[in-house]
């Protein structure tokens, strides 16, 4: 079969680099749950085990601190793959895309769906890189497309834009319905 | 009949039809385009579904999940990149024949398994529904809380190589499931004083930000990349006169898919490598396997279209998803107040037929258009992939946004977003976090109502059924340590490779 001969080959997973890090900052998360579950959970009188409002919270966290200790321990007994920095400042830089998110998130309500959607695929669009102009068209198209599929035809629960106040009555109460 | 008859009058409707057609060309598209997937387009569309009626939403995300690797074989044929994660086996074969200048036979082959494996599956469903229907009623509580926990076990321990990584994955899924007010006190739990924090984490949130949006992201910070895929020249019906003659491949290969199809946590790697463990051994040219050999790519496709409609057997019957796709569907149950279960073979028999019927007719449809389309589709491989990352990023707003109309909820979906990225560019596995919140959430309610019976932990496997999952339990563990120690002995080298990677495309 080329890459593997065996079913457990098939489903073997291989380590990338930035692992170490990974299962570093997972331990500790998981090991501040742990150390949070009796002040964040109660010990119900009189109730079994199993139905006390603690015991499924302890479940996920020691799982979570058991297998990850022993994926912390694993990881560093492994041989080192190089690359572990790169591969941080590739999540890191991901933490870009999430302020363009909570931007359009934010500029939904003010400005309304249809010109939110259009400016945000155009910007963004823009900014990755794309300068011809038939990209920048093909993304506010492709905007317009996702605004009239979800927002007029299948009416999915979306606020109406604080602008669309400002438009004359009929105008208005059109724009709050579908766009 | 009659049965049959009142499962065609509840599709017999405008929106019921346009949702099939919706989902099963819908599917094709997304498949198609290497960095969307069936996982994400689901994630997307959930809440939208979530206005519709059951059968309509049901129909559409149906359409989706059993039509996408159809899709998802073009690019896999023609540029050697799956369009989805379990179209990675069909490359082996689909590819080499490209460079042959099959391209056409290839994909017709494709298309051919893949609908026969599709339907053979759904037949074996319809066939085996009157089993389920009498050994659905005889999982109680105890039963379904085994069952799941089974599910867990084995979706941790089918990530062979990080079985570690799946454990802490699935433990965290269970956590998540727990964070907020608890159902029978409602006393808080890890909420930290926190409003938001009191409801807990939402589903559909997680499953947006680990699927959908961590997607986008991987899109928008890698390299951008547009592949060009050749034209197709020819009919493509030629494939299913050609696939008889390898009837007996591709029947076995559907068989695997139905059986892994139906064991939570395995799905479509293990049928298709079963599939194609046994084509090579039982070819007379075996050494064409990897090298263009149609047989291989028979046995890869097949088997995977016939995982869908299997995988739907836990699902209806105990109300227990097998993977995340499944997970999502449950979601759409649970909104609409149809419990699957037991309950839903005794009483709605006529909707458990209506999706069989679904699942048949999205088989056709997808295949019609394929027959037609293929060049279409081709063109739509080239999108830019940075492109695809703003679009998925924007179909994502729409998807939590329209939840609860809130801010919070897009935050804490983005920070999934960030871990979902994180996971896949470490070759770490989402899907036991989804599972994880899923079946832990049913564990915990099955586990506080079947000890309310429980005297002595022997009560707890008195039944023929909970004595059989408690030993498969024991099985599944055993079998695993059995093969830990052989490993450790044989202290075989194995070589790296990347169809897991495949997932985060």
């Amino acid at each position: 079969m080329g890459r593997f001969e065996t079913l457990q080959q098939m489903f073997r997973r291989y380590r990338r680099p930035g692992d170490l890090v990974f299962a570093t900052v997972f331990l500790l998360f998981a090991i501040w749950l742990a150390s949070q579950l009796q002040n964040q959970t109660i010990w119900a009188n009189g109730q079994q085990l199993f139905a006390q409002p603690r015991f499924w919270p302890a479940v996920g966290v020691f799982g979570m601190a058991g297998f990850g200790a022993l994926h912390f321990l694993s990881s560093v007994a492994s041989d080192r793959i190089p690359g572990r920095w790169p591969e941080v400042g590739a999540w890191l830089r991901s933490l870009e895309f999430v302020a363009w998110f909570l931007a359009y998130v934010w500029l939904v309500p003010w400005a309304g769906y249809l010109l939110a959607t259009l400016v945000f695929m155009a910007v963004l669009t823009i900014r990755m890189g794309y300068r011809d102009w038939r990209m920048i068209v093909a993304a506010m198209a492709t905007g317009l497309a996702i605004v009239l599929l979800f927002r007029t035809f299948l009416q999915v629960r979306l606020p109406g834009g604080q602008l669309y106040h400002l438009l004359p009555d009929g105008l208005s109460t059109f724009m709050l319905t579908y766009f | 009949m009659d049965l049959f008859l009142s499962s065609l009058d509840t599709l017999a409707r405008l929106d019921v039809l346009l949702a099939l057609l919706v989902g099963s060309i819908g599917g094709v598209i997304i498949g198609a385009i290497p960095g969307v997937g069936a996982a994400v387009a689901i994630a997307i569309l959930l809440p939208a579904t979530f206005s519709f009626d059951p059968i309509v939403g049901l129909t559409v995300l149906l359409g989706i999940y059993g039509s996408s690797m159809y899709g998802g074989a073009i690019p896999a044929i023609l540029i050697n990149t799956p369009g989805t994660a379990v179209n990675a086996l069909t490359t082996y074969d689909g590819y080499p024949m490209t460079q042959k200048g099959q391209a056409r036979r290839a994909l017709s082959l494709a298309y051919s398994a893949s609908f026969f494996g599709g339907v053979l599956s759904i037949i074996c469903l319809i066939l085996l529904s009157p089993v389920l229907a009498w050994i659905a009623p005889m999982f109680g509580s105890r039963e379904i809380f085994l069952a799941a926990l089974l599910g867990i076990i084995l979706v941790v321990l089918a990530h062979r190589g990080q079985v570690f990584a799946a454990g802490m994955l699935a433990s965290f899924g269970i956590f998540l499931n727990s964070v907020g007010l608890e159902p029978v006190r409602y006393s808080r739990r890890y909420a930290f004083d926190q409003s938001w924090l009191a409801s807990g984490f939402d589903l559909i949130v997680v499953v947006l930000g680990l699927f959908a949006i961590s997607q986008a992201f991987m899109l928008l910070v890698d390299k951008d990349d547009a592949p060009k895929a050749q034209r197709v020249e020819g009919s493509l019906f030629s494939g299913l006169k050609e696939l008889f003659r390898f009837k007996r491949v591709a029947t076995v290969s559907s068989g695997f898919g139905v059986l892994m199809g139906m064991i939570p946590g395995v799905g479509e790697f293990t049928a298709q490598f079963l599939s194609y463990t046994y084509a090579r051994r039982t070819s007379k040219t075996p050494e064409a396997f990897g090298k263009g050999s149609p047989e291989g790519l028979v046995a890869s496709e097949a088997a995977n279209n016939a995982v869908p409609g299997a995988a739907m057997i836990p699902l209806l019957a105990l109300g227990i998803p097998g993977e995340a796709l499944t997970a999502m569907m449950l979601s759409v149950f649970y909104v609409h107040n149809v419990v699957p279960g037991p309950g839903l073979f005794q009483n709605d028999m006529d909707f458990v037929v209506a999706l069989y019927i679904v699942m048949l007719l999205l088989n056709v449809i997808v295949l019609g258009f394929l027959m037609f389309s293929t060049n279409w589709l081709t063109r739509i491989i080239q999108v830019p992939t940075r492109f695809l990352g703003v679009v998925i990023l924007t179909l994502s707003f729409v998807g939590v946004y329209s939840l609860r109309n809130s801010f919070t909820d897009c935050a804490i979906a983005s920070v999934f977003g960030v871990l979902g990225l994180v996971l896949k560019r470490l070759n770490l596995p989402v899907v036991p976090i989804i599972l994880g919140m899923v079946l832990g959430g049913i564990m915990e309610v099955k586990l506080r109502s079947a000890m309310a019976r429980v005297r002595t932990p022997w009560d707890m496997i008195d039944r023929p059924i909970a004595f059989i999952l408690f030993c498969a339990i024991l099985l599944v563990i055993g079998l695993h340590i059995r093969t830990l120690v052989k490993e450790h002995r044989a202290r075989m080298e194995e070589p790296d490779h990347d169809i897991h990677d495949s997932h985060t495309r």
